[in-house]
This record gives C-alpha cells, structure tokens and sequence, in this order.
C-alpha cells in the first residue's frame, strides 16, 4: 500500500507526459488543457489566487469601513457642538435643537433649534409618501397581475429610468414649470413650497416603490394564485385578500425605501421647497415654504468656516438625518429579509 | 491554465488599479500663485486666473472658501493672496502681524446688490427701512407700501452667499430674517423666482437685472453703476484682495492686483456682474 502510494505521483506524471505527446493530436478535439499542473504552475495557481481574493476583498472591505469611517467622523464632528462645556449647557445645547423652531446660526446670538428642520423633513417625507404610496402600488398591482407580459417587459424599465434622471433635472422642473403653474392655477402666493417639494418627491420615489413592490408581488408566486382561483375567488378577491396580504413586508420594504430616497433627497427640496424654516401653520396648509435638514446643509455648508460653532451645528443636523435613515435601512432590511424566505416558500 | 489565467488576470488588473490610484493621489500640481477666499469674489479670480495662465505661462489656483478661510490662509501662509468681501477684522489684523505678516487691501471692483419685484408690481420705490420691515416680517402685504391687496413672498438668498451678506449688513443691520423668508441657492434662480411670482421681493447682483423684473429705488437712489461705485446707493461695498505686505513690484502677484486697472480687467468684473472702480 504504502509503497503504491509514494509511486503513485510518478505514475501520474508519466500519465501526464504521455498526454502531452498526445497534445498535438487532442487539441483538434478542442480538449488541450491538461489535468495535471506543473509544482511551479501550481504554486503561481495557489499564490494569485489567493492574493486575488486578498485584493478582492481589500476592495469590499473599503466601503464597509467607509460606512465605519462616515459614522465616526459625522459623531465626532458633530460632538463639540453639545460637549464644549459643562454637563446642563450640553443638556440645554439638546433641548433647543430638539424643542426650538429658530435657526439663526449666523446671527450674533446664534440660535440653533432643529425642530423647524425635522419636521420640513417629515413633510416632504410624508407627503411624497401620501402621494407615490397609492399610485406606486396600483401601479405594481398592474404590472404584476394584470398586464400582459409583453407590456410589463415595456413598462418596468421605462419606469427604473425615472430613477435615472438627476435630481437637478427634477429641481429646475420645479422651479422653472410646476412653481409657476401652481401660482397660476391654484392661486398660491409662492409656488416653492412643502406641495411642490412633495410632488417632485414622490415622482422620484415611485420607480424604487413600484419595482421593488412588484417584485414582492410577483415572488408570491402562481401556485398561490391558482389556489385562491381554484377556491373560487375573483381575480380582485384574489389581488386583495391573497396576493397584497402575502406580499406586505417587500410592500412595506419598498415603501421605506422610497421614503429613504425622499428623506435624503437635497437637490429638489433645496430647488423647490422654498427653505423658510418655520412649521406651517395651521399643519396642513401645504402652500408654505418650508426647510429639510438635507437642504440647510446644502445650502449652509459653503461659507462655513471650520471648526465654528455653526459648523457642528450643522454635523449635528447631519448625524440626526443620518440616524433617521440608518434606523429606515433597519427596518427596510429586516422586511426584505421577510420577503425572501417567502419567496422561499418558508415561513 | 485557464483558472490560473483568469486569476493572474484579476489580480493584474487589481495592481494596475492601485497604482493609478496612487499615481493620481500624488500627482500634485504645480502652482506658482495661490488664491483663496470670498465666493463672491471668486468669480473674478477665476476669470484673472484664466487670462493671466495664457498671458504669464504660470499656474494659478482659485480656491472658494470664503473670507474668513481665505484670510485665514494667507495669515498661515497657505496662499499668496487672499480674496475677501468684506475688510480685515482687527483680531485678524493683529494675528497677522504676530506671524509676521502684513496684509495689503487692493479694491478691485464694487458690488451693488439691487432689490427687484415683478414687472406687475406698481410699487417704485422703498425706504431701507421699509426693504428691512419686510424682510422681518413687520409687513407682510404689499397693500402697506402702496400697492395692491397681495401678500409679500420675501426671497433671499442663502446665508452662505456674499449676496446675503452685504444684504444682511446694510438693510437688515445684521438682524434676524423672519422665518417665513424663502431662501434660493444662487443669483439666477432668485431672479427666476421674482420673475415668476407677482407678489415677490428679491435682491440679486447688478449683473442680473433686466426688462423681466423690475429693480427697486431704496432711499430714493436708484442702483446704477455710478451710485453704487460712489457708495450714495445703500447696498453697496469694495471687494478686496489682500496680498502679504505690496507685492514685488513686476512680480506675477503684482500684475494680477493691479490687473483690474486695465480695459480687460474691468470688462471681466463688468460680464461678472460686478462695478469697476473707475470714475463714471
């Protein structure tokens, strides 16, 4: 045994050998690779492979750390703005950016309340929502069940390039078109305001709800379908009570992650919200200019010098936009996560 | 041999990527004159630079950080002329002078920023009293200054603009805007709204004017060259260049402070919407 053991390699290099003679004559067959490597060929193999996968991974490593590096250089930035004093001048830093409308960062006796800024965020947010929800998901209903395949292979790309368009296309559209329609034919006294803001949002925000709410619906699958048809139901029965039922957490997971599109969204809402920071008032009066927390950093940033008050400020606003999209993404991939093992046939 | 092509390929292609990254992180370029600074001036050293990178085969850098960087950066030697919209702040002054340098101001243009409304809009003309009540929000419908039953949208620019700075110093006296004043991130686009809203007041840089919005007289003066370079119009003020003690006279700095004394030189501050400091 053992002896047949240490021959073996030698046996195989001569088997190797005599199909390299035979080569020439093989390769017409179109098989020229041989089954054995050279020690040397095989050492090159193992060495680039694995420095390949190194260099491969270096590279995906980069943008995990870049998220590391985002958050801990947004923290650290935005720290000085609460802790440059004692413990209850930190408290009352947290309380007015929490509880106060006024942003005055470059008066004399800066102000530095947030609340105005949250909630202009909330508003485009929601109010794009209320508007691209419905339409996104009837829109996903028809493509999933009722139009016919040729139509739907049409359809859904044309709709991803919505997606395509740069925001400034979107904001010069508000300015330039829709803010001057809204003056004339509504009768507003502006037209940049928290509905124009809204509107250009939600257009913005329905390739990502109606694709991925769509693929959700159709994971669901034919078999489910067939069951409920088999048990009689209509095909509305079956759309409504089987298939959105079955489908809710990728419907949630796209509805989130159009909201994440809308709440990060700066370029429109710096172009067409207006950016007065006040809360309307009364709360639905949607003719009012507002401010988010993405265009005052926009708009800010430029002239701030470093290191000033106003500049953490400013990082402030930017760890508190970014906590509220991290905790979306959370949610979002929790659902997705849902969605899959649905798709799996699991429970 | 196929596995192990594929694999050198890769990795080949992973090395050649790196050092390109590299080469281009290191790759740094030269530059003779650095300048730094207002945005607001920035235009104009932009336009200096690109006729003076021909005329003086040197290479020129404008940086936009803002007034108070750029003065900053010439204190710490980081540039060799500082663009500024405003003067030197006497704590600016005297970290200077510790460090051992000496700021020279060179005025190269005035800047006038002109308060418009919508062609429709009968009011002529406003106090800066009554420009300032507005922007505060003490009035709010154009009914109180003589014209019709319509409520005021008060534009401003974003207070990271040199626009909004000499408007918040000369109307405003530094106080706070109201909150429901709309803010719009550049000159054209407060023009594009005051053109497009009836009820609007906004101010925007004397270049921008024309028969599509109607410019405001503020104290009874009307903003034209003359009264803005003479400073009679009240929203006017220099721009500055600050060099590190008068530069060497026939130096590259020195031709480039006083190239706004030349016909090209207030040519390019007039297209850039700015006055010449010439006598009308």
């Amino acid at each position: 045994m053992k002896l047949q053991e240490a021959v073996a390699p030698g046996i195989r290099m001569a088997k190797y050998s005599a199909q390299i003679a035979g080569k020439s004559k093989k390769a017409a067959a179109g098989f020229t690779r041989p089954l054995l490597l050279t020690p040397s060929e095989d050492m090159l193999g193992f060495l680039s492979g694995h420095l390949g996968r190194a260099a491969l991974f270096l590279i995906t490593a980069t943008s995990v750390v870049a998220v590391f590096l985002i958050f801990y250089f947004v923290i650290r930035e935005s720290a000085p703005f609460f802790f440059n004093k004692s413990f209850p001048a930190a408290m009352a830093r947290i309380k007015e950016f929490f509880t106060d409308s006024g942003w005055y960062p470059a008066a004399t006796e800066p102000r530095y309340g947030g609340l105005a800024l949250i909630v202009g965020s909330l508003y485009v947010t929601l109010g794009s929502l209320i508007l691209a929800v419905p339409l996104g998901l009837f829109a996903a209903i028809f493509l999933s069940d009722i139009a016919p395949f040729n139509l739907r292979q049409i359809c859904k790309p044309v709709i991803e390039i919505l997606a395509a368009i740069p925001s400034v296309a979107y904001g010069f559209f508000a300015v330039m078109v829709f803010a001057p329609w809204l003056q004339k034919s509504l009768g507003f006294s502006t037209g940049t305001n928290a509905l124009n803001a809204s509107v250009i949002l939600a257009i913005m925000a329905l390739p990502t709800i109606i694709s991925v709410s769509e693929d959700a619906m159709s994971a669901i699958g034919r078999e489910t379908r067939e069951a409920s048809y088999a048990l009689g139901a209509t095909r509305a029965e079956t759309m409504v009570k089987v298939v959105i039922p079955a489908a809710h957490s990728g419907i949630l997971a796209a509805v989130i992650l159009g909201m994440m599109r809308a709440m990060g969204e700066t370029m429109v809402v710096w172009m067409a919200s207006g950016n007065a920071g006040r809360i309307p008032s009364p709360w639905w009066d949607l003719s009012q200019s507002i401010r988010t927390m993405t265009a005052t950093i926009a708009g800010d940033m430029g002239e701030t010098p470093k290191n000033s008050e106003h500049y953490y400020a400013l990082f402030t606003v930017g760890l508190t936009l970014l906590l509220f999209t991290f905790s979306l993404n959370l949610v979002s991939e929790y659902l997705l996560g849902k969605v899959m093992k649905t798709s799996r046939g699991g429970k | 041999m196929k596995t192990v092509k594929n694999h050198f390929g890769v990795f080949a292609a992973v090395v050649l990527a790196v050092m390109m990254f590299v080469s281009i992180a290191t790759a740094e370029e030269k530059s003779a004159v650095g300048l730094d600074g207002s945005t607001t001036v920035g235009p104009i050293g932009d336009a200096f630079a690109e006729v003076f990178m021909k005329s003086h085969n040197c290479s020129i850098t404008v940086k936009k950080t803002g007034s108070g960087d750029g003065v900053a950066a010439l204190i710490d030697g980081r540039c060799d002329i500082a663009m500024s919209s405003r003067f030197l702040k006497p704590e600016e002054f005297k970290k200077a002078v510790e460090k051992g340098i000496y700021p020279v101001a060179h005025t190269v243009a005035m800047d006038g920023v002109c308060i418009i409304v919508h062609p429709s809009n009968p009011v002529k003309e406003l106090t800066g009293q009554q420009v300032c009540d507005i922007y505060m929000g003490k009035i709010t419908n154009w009914k109180d200054l003589g014209g019709p039953d319509m409520p005021i949208v008060a534009i401003s620019r974003d207070t990271s603009s040199g626009t909004y700075e000499v408007f918040h110093e000369k109307v405003l006296k530094k106080q706070n805007m109201a909150a429901g004043v709309e803010y719009v991130n550049a000159n054209p686009q407060a023009y594009a709204r005051v053109k497009t809203t009836p009820g609007a007041i906004g101010y925007v840089g004397l270049g921008f004017l024309d028969d599509n919005v109607k410019s405001l007289k503020i104290d009874g003066i009307m903003p034209t060259k003359q009264t803005i370079a003479d400073g009679t119009y009240l929203v006017s003020r220099p721009l500055f260049l600050f060099t590190n003690g008068y530069p060497k006279l026939g130096s590259v700095i020195h031709a480039f402070c006083i190239f706004y004394l030349t016909e090209e030189g207030q040519s390019i501050i007039e297209a850039k919407g700015f006055v010449p400091m010439t006598n009308y």
